[in-house]
């Protein structure tokens, strides 16, 4: 299925959100993730389905002012 | 000369509050943090795909600094975008300090103090200890108390500016409303001289970024604001003279010469 992955279409093939950040190779990464705008906590990840056209953002830590 | 500040009750003894952000590189970043002598810091969270590792490599300068973070929810134009980021950002940081910013308008990146107050309601409600960066507007700055804030970090400028206090009777008035709450002048401060007008004002902390991350010799720059924020903060205790328009003679006049 597509999804967009950060604003970017990107096909992938697993619908579990921990199990996708997993195949898109994050690993042990700090990352935080939203669908479709709402935060998803990382304990919520692997009960999270992920649909076909979903917005997922992952965020890392930055430099900020 | 031992002068702490508690925020939401932590207590630090730097009252320079030190962005992490545009920096000629993360050496210099981390040279300069240390040479302000800052016990907190700001930093932010972005896209970044599974093979840049940029965002982690600076988490792990930041966490062997040894400093506090407060998490920024800069860029954020909606009070859900921030929300939402505040609660990213207290998952990745792991603290309830959120630096809140609802931006509405993009020239100058001024506040909108409308959906600021919604949103810290939001948070305060849900366990944050909210840093808004607001206006010097005293009834937003009631109605953030009253949303639960317990610091207020009025602007001296706008973000990146380097104008300094714009409207400095306007943020000693917000002093004089809020003797008890911790004020904190965030963003348009340039030089030292505009850390020390805002600590000289009785603010109890500055935060900066731009300042020292732009300067030609940033870690030069962060020694001397730090030494501003002290230098301000020590005329601030010491009860400054009331200016006056006449002169007045410190050598005293007494016993002087009659030479004509």
């Amino acid at each position: 299925m597509t999804i967009w992955l950060n604003g970017v279409e990107t096909r992938v093939e697993t619908t579990r959100l921990d199990q996708l950040i997993d195949d898109l190779g994050y690993g042990a990464a700090k990352v935080a993730t939203a669908l479709n705008g709402d935060f998803v906590p990382k304990a919520q990840r692997p009960t999270t389905e992920v649909k076909p056209g979903d917005r997922l953002e992952i965020l890392a830590p930055l430099q900020g002012g | 000369m031992a002068d702490p500040v508690a925020f939401y009750g932590t207590q630090v003894d730097s009252r320079l509050m030190l962005g992490t952000a545009l920096y000629p590189s993360p050496k210099i970043m981390a040279e300069a943090i240390e040479a302000s002598g800052t016990e907190i810091v700001t930093v932010s969270l972005r896209r970044e795909g599974a093979s840049a590792q940029a965002g982690q490599a600076f988490w792990q300068i930041i966490r062997d600094l040894g400093v506090k973070v407060l998490p920024n929810t800069a860029g954020c134009h909606t009070v859900k975008e921030a929300v939402t980021t505040a609660h990213m950002a207290r998952e990745i940081f792991e603290t309830a300090w959120i630096k809140l910013e609802v931006i509405g308008e993009e020239d100058r990146l001024q506040p909108d103090l409308f959906g600021l107050v919604e949103a810290a309601r939001i948070l305060a409600e849900d366990g944050f200890e909210v840093f808004p960066y607001t206006t010097e507007d005293l009834v937003a700055a009631g109605r953030l108390i009253e949303a639960g804030c317990k610091v207020l970090m009025p602007w001296g400028a706008p973000i990146g500016s380097g104008l300094g206090l714009s409207n400095p009777g306007g943020l000693r008035a917000m002093r004089a409303h809020f003797p008890d709450v911790p004020l904190v002048v965030d963003a348009g401060i340039g030089k030292p001289s505009h850390a020390a007008q805002a600590m000289e004002m009785g603010y109890d902390a500055v935060l900066l970024n731009t300042a020292v991350a732009k300067a030609g010799d940033p870690v030069e720059m962060a020694r001397a604001m730090a030494n501003a924020t002290i230098a301000g903060r020590q005329g601030y205790l010491a009860d400054p003279m009331e200016p006056r328009d006449m002169a007045s003679p410190s050598t005293p006049v007494m016993g002087k010469a009659f030479l004509t």
